[in-house]
């Protein structure tokens, strides 16, 4: 059983958006993805000052035999990285949607993101 | 002809009928009749394994090889203790796969760990990575792992052996990326330059210590400058040496390179040789090659395997920062070996004597009428400037002796290590003065 | 066990060179390191056993069998290494004067020209230190060749989605974007999908035959038409040779350019991870873009030449030497027969093994297969909760080396068996045996299995902890 917390957003390729009051988004990875994943070990952020256009890379997360994408869901530009995980990328795994990725201003594009019930459909589509 | 196939012709049949298949052809029955091959490669008939010897053996002889060399330029004729040919020919070291199986390769994970800390230890660097090809690649790799989507430039020293220089600009051909030659001044690197060059799209400047003419550059200064550009600090040094001069984290460098074929592999022609690779903590997750870590196994015990696995081709594919595989790991076992039976103070002492012997060579090629090209601190290789190169470098061979280098203006790169005898320093010397005379 | 640093006593040291019988002279104080680097110090009786201990600690293919898949663990003749070590080649300066090298020059023009004629090239490089050096290589030549004719819009390299990651490593590294292509259920190159892939912007193609999942891609000529009739060229990843020597050549089904691994192929040893060595060969119209020097014939005697149009250098000198006079002799002792004989004799026992084994093994491919062969534990994972990793875990304990797993990546709980031609039928009928009762083990007591292996010093390690907290040095 997933997590999927009504309050955030979320993409087809499984990472959680969350909106700040300051117009801010903050970034992480479902828990379907780090389950998925199984435990990682690494997690490759950008810097601060990138720019990413919605969908386009922008971090990505290591397993011991596996590496995967982490896709940018909006448009914007990083204004923090959350640097703890360079040295615990367990949070991942332990607290997904405590342990976010970055935080992106100058945020665009949010049209496409998915409420709580059909990324949960997503995830069940991708289970058959 | 010699074979290594086991099997009987009456085994074979056998196997091939178990397995439902009436010959060998029906076996390459995918391969399209067009291409299959109606004879055998134009190569000769098989010879036994006493015949390739001997054959080999007339081969190898037309080989000149010399007692007294004193030419180094990447390739260094040092003493190596018989201890590291009798271990490094153990054959389960010698023909074991790369570790990828810890369980069963506890062995050889070890010793390339080993290796590595004895690597840190050299370069004062916090990891090292388990080898690439040879010093030159290491090179490539160094700079390569330092290009960033704003910095696509990487300086070089022009007091860098050209093939060195040459293997950067093939790699960098491939990645797209620009290389500008940092200008030499009176046998170093001009800093002045240096402080030109490097910008804000400055990727990686590379230096070497002792640079190709044998001199000490002022590194830390070099250091300084590369920084306040923003750009990452790439030395290229040589094992020996630092026996005794200061490391490269401690000049401030962030990357440390260098070939390892001076700790204990032979000249072999140039090859079988060892790239050494090691870096700044921060900059671990983008060195390339394998690496081994310490662990523990499921019940507690220590355990080393390859570890940091996601960086690399196997499972990064394209966007591995190198496609590195296979690489020198038995070079390692010679290296580990060669350092832990020299020990720190056998180091220093190797050190010591090369560099005095270059010196003592140096004093006595001046007096015999050969000058030094630049009055700068030297290791174990310097330039002299006169005439004759040609013929001084054909007289010593005559008389058994490997001269320096020749290079362009009738200046030569000479070399000393500890195997020089004095009396030979002598003789050479006497040999040059005899052509000047 | 002790790591060297544990057992280095301060002050103990070997006796190695005598006392410097020149002034000694360090007129550089400034430049100097404050301490000594923390090298071990030790007696070389420590050295001596110290390593006779990780030497037992290992596995190599004197020990037992090694069915690793992809990698052509054959067995590596003893004489090869006292070759090797001839004074005449250890010896030699690389920088020495042609006419002083003759012995190591007329060893690297015969071994070129003995792969030009087992391959079916007309030109070879000995440069490259790897078989993923020889990629990078080739593909350069590629870029060089393309940029010579102005058409330097090609910048796509197709590879099929079962390659070797190397492959897209090494065309990134060469400046090309990658385009992988799907395989078909037969394994093979789904040629509608490469029809489809390719276009002006195409540079090339690079493929394994036999392929990665061990068959020959029946299509082959298809396949290079394709491509060539696109403008892009055709790269050989000599891999997996081993299948096809003296049966059919590279040079014949179309490829322009190619690497052979003298480590797999030609029987060079592996050394634990290296040196290998990657001579890149290629037609004709490529020779001119060959890096290094070539050596040819001039007056009588053997000269070093660079090619008018060449890459560059791939690393310093004349190639890894030692590892190609490994090479030389091993191929002069097979000679022309001999090398179809081993090619036959790898094809012979993998097919041999697959068979023995497919009524409890699922192959991903039911058919003839070449050198190799790759098994599907999808189904033994499902009933019995064992991965292809238990199972080839379980190997271990036979004494055997565990088979290549988890790859290539289109097979899902892969097993991948090259035995090569150099074992015995006893030796493949053991680990016939020994992969039979993992089977029935997986049934009966799979916990058994998932804790394997139990006769080694370690068990499994743990992985994460060293990927999440390196520990890289003492």
């Amino acid at each position: 059983m997933c997590l999927i917390p009504e309050n955030l957003k979320y993409t087809a390729t499984h990472e959680w958006v969350e909106e700040l009051e300051d117009g801010r988004v903050k970034i992480g990875l479902t828990d379907y993805a780090q389950k998925e994943l199984s435990d990682i070990v690494y997690v490759n952020l950008p810097e601060v000052e990138d720019e990413f256009e919605a969908g386009s890379e922008m971090a990505d997360v290591e397993s011991v035999k596996a590496v995967s994408t982490i896709y940018c869901p909006v448009s914007g530009k990083v204004a923090e990285i959350n640097e703890e995980l360079y040295d615990a990328p367990e949070k991942v795994n332990e607290a997904p949607y405590e342990a976010w990725l970055v935080i992106l201003e100058d945020v665009s594009m949010t049209d496409g993101l998915l409420d709580n019930y059909e990324y949960a459909k997503v995830i069940e589509e991708e289970k058959d | 002809m010699g074979t290594f196939v086991p099997g009987t012709s009456a085994e074979q049949d056998q196997m091939l009928r178990e397995a439902g298949y009436k010959n060998f052809d029906s076996l390459f029955a995918d391969v399209p009749e067009e291409v299959r091959m109606k004879d055998l490669p134009e190569i000769p008939s098989g010879k036994s394994e006493m015949e390739t010897y001997e054959d080999l053996r007339g081969i190898a002889s037309r080989n000149k090889v010399y007692r007294t060399i004193l030419r180094g330029a990447g390739a260094y004729d040092h003493y190596i203790p018989s201890i590291v040919d009798r271990i490094a020919s153990k054959e389960t070291l010698v023909t074991a796969y790369t570790p990828y199986q810890a369980e069963m390769s506890q062995g050889v994970l070890q010793q390339i760990f080993e290796y590595q800390s004895m690597i840190c230890a050299l370069t004062g660097m916090d990891v090292s990575n388990a080898s690439v090809y040879d010093g030159a690649t290491a090179a490539a790799e160094g700079v390569m792992m330092c290009l960033e989507r704003k910095r696509n430039k990487i300086l070089v020293s022009g007091c860098i052996d050209p093939r060195i220089i040459s293997v950067i600009r093939t790699y960098a051909h491939g990645r797209g990326a620009e290389i500008e030659i940092i200008p030499e001044r009176e046998g170093r690197t001009d800093l002045e330059q240096l402080g030109t060059l490097a910008d804000s799209e400055t990727a990686a400047v590379l230096l070497a210590q002792p640079n190709y003419f044998g001199i000490i550059e002022e590194a830390e200064e070099a250091g300084y400058i590369i920084h306040a550009a923003g750009a990452k600090f790439v030395l290229y040094c040589e094992p020996i040496s630092l026996g005794l001069l200061k490391t490269p984290a401690a000049l401030g460098a962030d990357i440390a390179v260098g070939e390892g074929q001076p700790l204990g592999i032979p000249l072999s022609f140039g090859g079988p040789f060892l790239g050494y690779m090691a870096s700044k903590a921060a900059l671990m997750r983008k060195l390339p090659g394998r690496i081994v870590g310490e662990t523990t196994d499921s019940s507690g015990r220590r355990a080393f395997a390859l570890t940091l696995q996601a960086r690399e081709q196997h499972i990064r594919r394209e966007k591995a920062s190198s496609n590195i595989c296979s690489n020198e790991a038995l070079c390692t076992l010679r290296a580990a070996v060669y350092m832990s039976a020299v020990g720190p103070q056998g180091l220093r002492e190797v050190a010591v004597q090369c560099s005095s012997k270059a010196h003592y060579l140096a004093k006595k090629l001046a007096e015999a009428g050969l000058n030094l090209a630049y009055e700068k601190p030297f290791f174990c290789e310097f330039v002299t400037e006169g005439e004759k190169s040609g013929e001084i470098l054909e007289a010593l061979s005559n008389n058994g002796i490997l001269g320096g280098l020749s290079l362009e203006n009738g200046r030569i790169l000479w070399c000393a290590t500890e195997k020089c005898i004095a009396a030979e320093l002598d003789r050479a010397a006497e040999i040059v003065k005899e052509v000047l005379r | 066990m002790k790591l060297l640093n544990e057992e280095s006593v301060k002050g103990r040291s070997l006796s190695l060179i005598g006392k410097c019988d020149v002034e000694e002279y360090i007129p550089y104080s400034r430049f100097l390191r404050d301490e000594v680097p923390e090298l071990p110090q030790v007696s070389e009786v420590t050295l001596s056993r110290h390593f006779s201990a990780l030497e037992r600690r290992s596995h190599g293919v004197n020990n037992g069998f090694y069915p690793l898949g992809s990698c052509t663990m054959k067995y590596n003749p003893a004489v090869d290494e006292e070759i090797a070590a001839f004074e005449g080649f250890t010896g030699a300066h690389p920088l020495q004067d042609d006419s002083e090298v003759q012995g190591s020059l007329q060893v690297i023009k015969d071994l070129e020209d003995r792969l030009s004629a087992i391959t079916g090239m007309d030109a070879f490089t000995l440069q490259p230190a790897a078989g993923a050096h020889g990629e990078f290589t080739g593909l350069l030549m590629i870029k060089a060749y393309l940029e010579s004719i102005g058409e330097t819009e090609r910048n796509k390299i197709i590879v099929p989605d079962s390659a070797h990651g190397t492959n897209p490593a090494s065309a990134a590294m060469a400046g090309f974007n990658i385009v992988n292509v799907p395989s078909g259920p037969d394994g093979c190159v789904d040629l509608e999908a490469l029809r489809q892939a390719v276009g002006s912007d195409v540079a090339g193609l690079m493929l394994t035959n036999p392929n990665t999942v061990g068959l020959f891609d029946k299509n082959i000529l298809e396949i290079t038409r394709i491509i060539h009739e696109a403008g892009g060229l055709c790269y050989y990843d000599g891999a997996n040779l081993n299948a096809v020597m003296g049966i059919v050549r590279p040079g014949d089904m179309g490829f322009d350019v190619m690497h052979l691994n003298l480590h797999k192929t030609f029987a060079a040893p592996h050394g634990g991870g290296g040196p290998g060595s990657g001579p890149v060969g290629c037609k004709e119209f490529l020779a001119e873009f060959l890096p290094g020097s070539h050596v040819e014939e001039k007056d009588g005697a053997l000269v070093r030449v660079r090619p008018a149009k060449s890459i560059g250098d791939m690393r310093s000198f004349d190639g890894n030497f030692l590892v190609a006079v490994k090479a030389l002799s091993y191929i002069w002792m097979l000679g022309a027969e001999g090398v179809k004989e081993a090619s036959q004799n790898a094809v012979l026992n993998a097919n041999y093994m697959r068979v023995k084994l497919s009524d409890i093994y699922t192959p991903a491919y039911d058919t003839t297969c070449m050198h190799e062969f790759v098994l599907n534990l999808q189904k033994l994972k499902a009933e019995t909760g064992c991965s292809a990793l238990d199972a080839a875990k379980g190997l271990i304990d036979y004494g055997i080396h565990p088979p290549t797993m988890y790859f290539p990546l289109i097979v899902h709980e892969a097993l991948m068996i090259e035995p090569t031609e150099t074992e015995t039928k006893e030796t493949l009928d053991e680990a016939i045996n020994a992969l039979r009762e993992i089977y029935d083990k997986a049934y009966n007591d799979p916990e058994y299995l998932k804790e394997a292996p139990h006769s080694t010093v370690i068990g499994r390690p743990d992985e994460v902890a060293a990927a999440r907290h390196p520990i890289v040095h003492w």
